[in-house]
C-alpha cells in the first residue's frame, strides 16, 4: 500500500504487463540514446560546441576588420552588405540591440566558419524561417561550420532576453 | 509505537491516521503561503498571455519583462517550494506515525523562506531586477534579488533537514515497522534531489550576489549557465518526484489503488536521484564550450534512465488504479475500470489528468527537445515553454491542486463550498493549459522566440514577419492562457473560502467527494492490467511519431557542425 510500510518480501522482480513495459521502455530509451551518436557521424546537423575564449574588444576588432575587407559597397536598409568569399571565416558580433554586420550575403552550398560572440550580454542566434538556434555567450567565440543549403532571404533574430530593446534585434542573411 | 507528546496529536476522523498538531500548523502555514504566491504568479500569467496575443498586446515592453520575471519566480520557485515543504512535513509525520522533529527549526525555515521570497518580489517591483528567472550574468539584478533567492534556498534546505530529522526520530523510536511507505520514499527522493539542487543554487548565487554588490569584478557567463541549470533543471525534478508521490497518494485515497510491485516503483525513484542532475546539460545543447561527447553522455545515457523512471511511474500508477477498480468488479473490456473511476472527485480528476498531460505532452516533447541535435530547431523558441507548461503546470501544479482537495478537509478540517464548481475546476484548468501548451509549441515550430515582447519587431531596422500561422497560434496562447487563469482563479477563490470561511468538519469524517465506491472484493488480490498497458502502448506510439517527425524536420535545415 502506498501510505503504509510494505509487507515483508516486497523486494521482487516485476511480472506480466509490468515486466513487458519496463523492458519495452528500456529498449526505447537505449534506441533514443544511440540515435545521437548515429546522427553525430551520419547526420548533417550537429552542434559541436566548438569555442575559443575571446575578449569583447578583440572580437569587435576582428569583426570590424572582416566587415571592412568584405563589404561590397551595396546597401540594404541603410546597412553595408558584406559578402565573404566561400569557405572563409565570417564574423557576427551581437550587442544590445543589433548584430554586426547587419546584412550578410552567402553562396548556396558553400561552407563558412561562422564566429559568433557577444560584446555585452547573452544573445541568441535564431535563423528564421529555417528555425535554427544557437547560443551566443560573451567571452566565448562560438564557431559554427555552416552550409546554407537553400537559397532565399533569412532573418537572424535574437532569442535570448537582452533587455528592453530585445525585440528590435534582427539582421539579414541573403543566400544566392 | 507512536512517539507523540500529550496534547500534540489528534486522530483523523476520516482516515484514522494520527496527525501531529505541530506538523499540522506548519503544513497549514506553508500551504497558505504557497497559495498566495500562486495567486501572484497567476496575476502575472494573465498579463503575459494577453501580451503575447498579438491582437491584444497588453503590457508595455518594460512591464512585460518585469512581470515575466515575477511569474517565473513566484510559480516555479515559491509556490512549488512552499507546497513541497508542506508535503514533506505531512509525509514525515502522519505517514510515519511520528511527530515533527523540531518546531523551532520549522519556524527558522519558514521565516528564511518568506523573507527571501518577499525580498525577491520587492526587488522585482523596484524595477532594477528585470533579469527573468534565469538572471544570466552579466545581466545584473539588485543585491536584494540575489540575496532573496539565497534566503529561500537556505530556508528550504533547513526545512528539508527538518524532514530528515522526522525520519531519524521515527526510525529511532520505531514508530513504523520495516521499510518506509512508498509515498514517503518518493518524498525522500525529492528531498535528496532538493539538497543537491539547492547546494548548486548556493554555489552559483553567492558569487553572483558578491558581483552585484561590486565585491568581485566578473562571474563567467558560461560557468554561470552550467551551474545555474543544475539548480534550474534539478529543481524541476524535485517537482516531478513530489508530483509522482502525490499521484500514488491520491490513487490510494480516491480509489484504494496499491502499486503492483513496490520494487519497481522504488527503483524508479532511485533513478531520479542518480541521473537527473547531469541531465541539466540539455539546457546547454547549443552552447559554446561544451562538446559532443559531454552532451550525449549527460543528456542521453543519464537522462534516459530518468526518462525510464517516468515511463515506469506512468504505468504503475494507472495499473494500481486499474487493479483496485477490477477488484470492485469493473472487469468488462479494456477500459470499464477507467470509465467507472470517480471523475466527480476533483482530486482524482486532477491527478489523473496530471498524469496524462505530463506524459503525453510534457514528457514526449521534453525528451525530444532535449535530444542533442534536435535542440537546434527548438532552443529558446516557444516550443520550450510549450513543453514545461505541460510538465510543471499541467503536471505538478494540477496534481498539487488535486491534493488540496484532500488537504483542506483533512488537515484544515474545513469543507469546500460550492462543490459542483470545485468538481469542474480541474477540467477548466486542464483544458486551458493543454490548449496553451500546444499552441505555444506550434508557434515555436514557426520559430517564434520565447521571452519576447513583440513578434512584429516594432522599431527594428530590418524587421521580420512570421508565417500567419504563428500569429494564429499566439492568439491560441492568449485564449488558452486566459482559460487556465480562470480555472486557477476559481481554485484559489474556493480554497481561500474553504480555509477561512468553510464549514468545520472537526469531530466527524470529511464529506466525501463522491458516494462510496463498491468495496474491493479481495484486498490482496492483484488483477491483470491490460487497460494500463494499452494506455502506455498508446503513449509509446505517440512518442515515436513525434520523435521521428522531429528528426525529419531537423534533416531539412542547413548543414551545420
Amino acid at each position: 500500500m502506498s501510505i503504509t510500510p510494505p509487507k515483508d518480501g516486497w523486494f521482487e522482480a516485476p511480472t506480466g504487463f509490468e515486466r513487458t513495459w519496463v523492458g519495452l521502455a528500456l529498449v526505447w530509451c537505449l534506441l533514443m540514446f544511440l540515435a545521437m551518436p548515429y546522427w553525430h557521424f551520419k547526420g548533417k546537423q550537429n552542434s559541436t560546441g566548438e569555442a575559443y575564449t575571446v575578449t569583447p574588444e578583440a572580437f569587435l576588432e576582428r569583426t570590424n576588420r572582416f566587415v571592412e575587407t568584405n563589404k561590397t559597397g551595396e546597401k540594404i536598409g541603410g546597412f553595408d552588405v558584406v559578402e565573404p568569399a566561400p569557405g572563409t571565416d565570417i564574423y557576427l558580433a551581437a550587442r544590445m540591440w543589433s548584430f554586426h554586420p547587419a546584412v550578410l550575403k552567402l553562396k548556396k552550398d558553400s561552407s563558412y566558419r561562422l564566429h559568433m560572440s557577444s560584446i555585452d550580454l547573452n544573445h541568441g542566434f535564431s535563423l528564421q524561417p529555417m528555425n535554427m538556434n544557437f547560443q551566443i555567450v560573451p567571452g566565448y567565440d562560438h564557431v559554427l561550420t555552416l552550409t546554407p543549403t537553400v537559397a532565399g532571404e533569412y532573418t537572424v533574430l535574437c532569442n535570448e532576453f537582452c533587455g528592453i530593446g530585445h525585440h528590435m534585434m534582427t539582421s539579414r542573411i541573403i543566400v544566392e | 509505537m507512536a512517539n507523540f507528546k500529550d496534547n500534540e496529536v489528534r486522530t483523523c476522523d476520516t482516515t484514522g491516521l494520527p496527525v501531529c498538531l505541530n506538523a499540522q500548523f506548519f503544513i497549514k502555514l506553508n500551504a497558505v503561503c504557497a497559495v498566495v504566491f500562486l495567486l501572484i504568479g497567476a496575476l502575472a500569467a494573465i498579463g503575459l498571455a494577453l501580451t503575447r496575443w498579438p491582437a491584444v498586446h497588453l503590457l508595455p515592453a518594460d512591464w512585460f519583462y518585469r512581470v515575466l520575471t515575477l511569474h517565473g519566480l513566484n510559480m516555479l520557485i515559491f509556490w512549488i517550494l512552499f507546497f513541497e515543504i508542506a508535503i514533506l512535513y505531512f509525509c514525515g509525520t502522519t505517514l510515519l506515525n511520528s511527530r515533527l522533529a523540531s518546531k523551532k527549526v520549522a519556524w527558522v525555515s519558514w521565516l528564511l523562506m518568506i523573507i527571501g521570497a518577499v525580498s525577491v518580489d520587492v526587488a522585482i517591483f523596484q524595477g532594477n531586477s528585470d533579469v527573468l528567472m534565469t538572471s544570466y550574468v552579466p545581466l545584473k539584478g539588485s543585491p536584494l534579488f540575489y540575496g532573496g533567492i539565497i534566503l529561500v534556498a537556505v530556508g528550504t534546505l533547513v526545512g528539508v533537514f527538518n524532514y530528515f530529522g522526522c525520519i531519524y526520530i521515527a526510525k529511532r523510536d520505531k514508530t513504523y515497522e520495516g521499510s518506509v511507505p512508498l509515498v514517503v520514499f518518493g518524498a525522500t527522493a525529492a528531498a535528496i534531489i532538493a539538497v543537491g539542487t539547492l547546494l548548486h543554487g548556493a554555489v552559483v548565487m553567492l558569487p553572483t550576489f558578491a558581483w552585484s554588490m561590486g565585491w568581485i569584478e566578473t562571474v563567467d557567463p558560461g560557468w554561470y549557465r552550467l551551474i545555474w541549470w543544475a539548480l534550474g533543471h534539478s529543481s524541476q525534478q524535485v517537482n516531478v518526484c513530489a508530483m509522482v508521490a502525490v499521484w500514488y497518494l491520491i490513487a490510494y485515497l480516491a480509489v484504494g489503488g496499491k502499486p503492483l510491485n513496490e520494487t519497481v516503483c522504488r527503483t524508479a525513484f532511485v533513478f531520479y536521484i542518480l541521473f537527473i542532475n547531469i541531465a541539466s546539460a540539455h539546457h546547454l545543447l547549443v552552447d559554446p564550450g561544451v562538446g559532443t561527447e559531454w552532451k550525449i553522455w549527460n543528456t542521453g545515457y543519464a537522462m534516459y534512465l530518468a526518462v525510464l523512471a517516468s515511463m515506469i511511474h506512468g504505468f504503475t500508477v494507472p495499473a494500481a488504479i486499474e487493479s483496485a477498480q477490477r477488484g470492485r468488479g469493473y472487469t468488462a473490456g479494456l477500459f470499464t475500470w477507467l470509465a467507472k473511476c470517480p471523475w466527480k472527485n476533483p482530486a482524482f480528476a486532477a491527478s489523473f489528468m496530471s498524469m496524462g498531460i505530463f506524459g503525453f505532452i510534457g514528457g514526449i516533447t521534453g525528451v525530444t527537445l532535449g535530444t542533442q541535435q534536435i535542440n537546434i530547431i527548438a532552443h529558446n523558441t516557444l516550443r520550450i515553454p510549450g513543453h514545461f507548461h505541460a510538465t510543471v503546470v499541467g503536471g505538478t501544479t494540477l496534481a498539487f491542486m488535486g491534493l488540496a482537495y484532500y488537504v483542506v478537509p483533512l488537515i484544515f478540517q474545513r469543507e469546500y463550498p460550492l462543490k459542483p464548481l470545485a468538481r469542474i475546476q480541474p477540467y477548466i484548468f486542464a483544458v486551458g493549459i493543454v490548449f496553451m501548451s500546444l499552441t505555444m509549441s506550434f508557434a515555436g515550430s514557426y520559430g517564434v522566440p520565447r521571452r519576447h515582447w513583440d513578434v512584429e519587431f516594432t522599431g527594428s531596422a530590418l524587421g521580420h514577419s512570421f508565417d500567419p500561422g504563428a500569429t494564429l497560434m499566439l492568439a491560441g496562447v492568449g485564449v488558452g492562457g486566459t482559460l487556465a487563469f480562470l480555472g486557477l482563479l476559481l481554485f484559489i477563490l474556493l480554497t481561500v473560502w474553504a480555509v477561512f470561511l468553510g464549514k468545520s468538519n472537526a469531530g466527524s469524517p470529511m464529506e466525501h467527494w463522491t458516494p462510496p465506491l463498491p468495496p474491493v472484493a479481495d484486498e490482496d488480490m492483484e488483477h491483470k492490467t491490460p487497460g494500463a498497458f494499452a494506455l502506455v502502448i498508446l503513449l509509446l506510439v505517440c512518442f515515436a511519431v513525434y520523435y521521428f517527425a522531429n528528426w525529419k524536420a531537423l534533416a531539412d535545415v542547413w548543414w551545420v557542425r
